[in-house]
């Protein structure tokens, strides 16, 4: 019998509850999801189950440094997704703007930030997405950008639309899009996933309820700024971007 | 003022395959590097099934130990926005591949020289469709065994999990073979960074 979405439901209400009573009895907070997040069914091969190894307090370490990307890299529309074919693709024109800021507030300078999205009928430009909703000949879903000097950065693309996938029966995603980011340190690394606010769809997605923590899972909703929207032209949404994890300049201020 | 909070990791998906890998994201040594080193290998699942749909991403040291690193790994050509390749000339030290329908991925790259007090090692981050938060992992290479046994990663670790981070050279080809498991027998080291 196929998973329902009550099966889905009621697993996701056990694990926060499990969360919820943990941090009640002092455990700290956990802003990444589990990697063994049971109602997301393709986790359950796919997660080590030995505990990771840790890694501290040698600032040799390579992962401490992190590739660089420059001016090369990026060409000056490819912050555009609404500029690459010759026409103009479907649906609401949107920007989305924020800051990438290392955990200790500093901005992240001159780093890469890659996105990807459905377009706004929710399909992908990819072959494996048999979704039958129409591809947009005028939109492929895909950007980059190198943020400012103070970490700033500005995408110009089209609200993506929800989409369906098969983890159990009448699965839906609400709308999202991808993003890539590097840091100063490879140790910093993040893939995640930007959503909108006040999605219906939130509640009953199990990739986006992996986030047990509820401040976290906030943390991945984006913000609707009108001071942002363009007049007669796009709707404005901020968010700002936190990468987790130990960088070399940090040792060599003695941070830790 | 308290510091922000980590924005949480998702999973990369299973639609990545037209926005992050790049044509020659492998190719991180020149093409007349006669001195490269090809590194290949499988993801597997708990179920030792291959994994289709994994991202591998590498960044190292050049043969001399720097990490400086160079921008270009994915240059782009202003005239029609496509992928230009790199630019021969710089090591940018980073590599990004996916995996293939049989799970398998390859790279060829230059030998990466070792950091003071370690031996000298590849770090890898994987991505995939049904990891929640990305795993990082490295590759040791196995002519450096004296190295070994003073890196203080591998001599903290038990002999049959060190050698899950070890890539075996094959003689024929001269090339090397590191499998990531991501579960169950032989399952590779992964690594927090704290
Ligand atoms: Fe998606």
């Amino acid at each position: 019998m196929p998973l329902s979405q009550q099966d889905i439901d009621r697993e996701v209400a056990e694990l926060r509850d499990a969360y919820e009573k943990s941090r009640a009895a002092g455990a700290p907070a956990v802003r990444h999801p589990a990697r063994n997040y049971a109602p997301y069914r393709s986790s359950a091969l796919r997660h080590p189950r030995q505990p990771l190894v840790p890694v501290h307090g040698d600032p040799e370490t390579v992962e401490l440094h992190t590739p660089v990307f420059g001016t090369t890299d990026v060409t000056d529309i490819d912050h555009d997704l609404t500029r690459q074919h010759h026409g103009e693709p479907l649906g609401e024109r949107i920007t989305v703007s924020g800051r990438l800021l290392d955990s200790t507030g500093r901005p992240v300078r001159g780093q890469l930030i890659e996105l990807w999205q459905a377009n706004s009928a929710g399909r992908y430009a990819h072959l494996r997405d048999q979704h039958p909703a129409p591809l947009d000949p005028n939109f492929t879903g895909v950007g980059r950008t190198l943020t400012g000097d103070d970490g700033s950065y500005n995408f110009t693309t089209i609200k993506p639309g929800a989409y369906p996938w098969r983890n159990h029966e009448n699965a839906w995603r609400p709308a999202h899009i991808h993003f890539s980011l590097f840091g100063s340190a490879f140790t910093q690394r993040l893939i995640t996933q930007m959503y909108f606010p006040n999605d219906p769809l939130f509640d009953y997605d199990p990739i986006l309820q992996s986030v047990t923590d509820e401040s976290a899972r906030q943390a991945l909703v984006a913000t609707y700024d009108h001071s942002l929207s363009q007049p007669e032209w796009s709707l404005g949404y901020r968010w700002d971007i936190v990468l987790d994890g130990p960088s070399a300049t940090w040792f060599e201020e003695g941070r830790r | 003022m308290t510091s922000p909070q980590p924005t949480p990791s998702h999973t990369v998906g299973p639609f990545y395959g037209y926005a992050l890998p790049f044509p020659g994201g492998g190719e991180v040594a020149s093409a007349d590097r006669t001195d490269a080193v090809v590194l290949h290998g499988h993801v597997y699942d708990g179920a030792g099934a291959p994994v289709p749909d994994a991202l591998v991403e590498m960044w190292q040291a050049d043969p001399d130990g720097d990490l400086t690193g160079a921008p270009g790994s994915m240059r782009r050509d202003p005239v029609d926005g496509g992928f230009l390749g790199r630019n021969g000339v710089d090591f940018t030290g980073f590599a990004r591949v996916a995996t293939d329908a049989a799970g398998q991925w390859s790279i060829r790259t230059l030998p990466p020289g070792a950091r003071p007090g370690h031996a000298p090692y590849i770090s890898v981050c994987v991505f995939a469709r049904g990891l929640l938060h990305h795993l990082f992992t490295r590759v040791y290479f196995p002519q450096d065994a004296e190295a070994h046994a003073a890196d203080p990663l591998l001599a903290s670790l038990d002999p049959d999990r060190r050698e899950t981070l070890v890539a075996t050279a094959d003689r024929v080809t001269g090339s090397y073979r590191f499998d990531i498991r991501l579960q169950g027998e032989k399952e590779t080291v992964f690594l927090d960074f704290q």
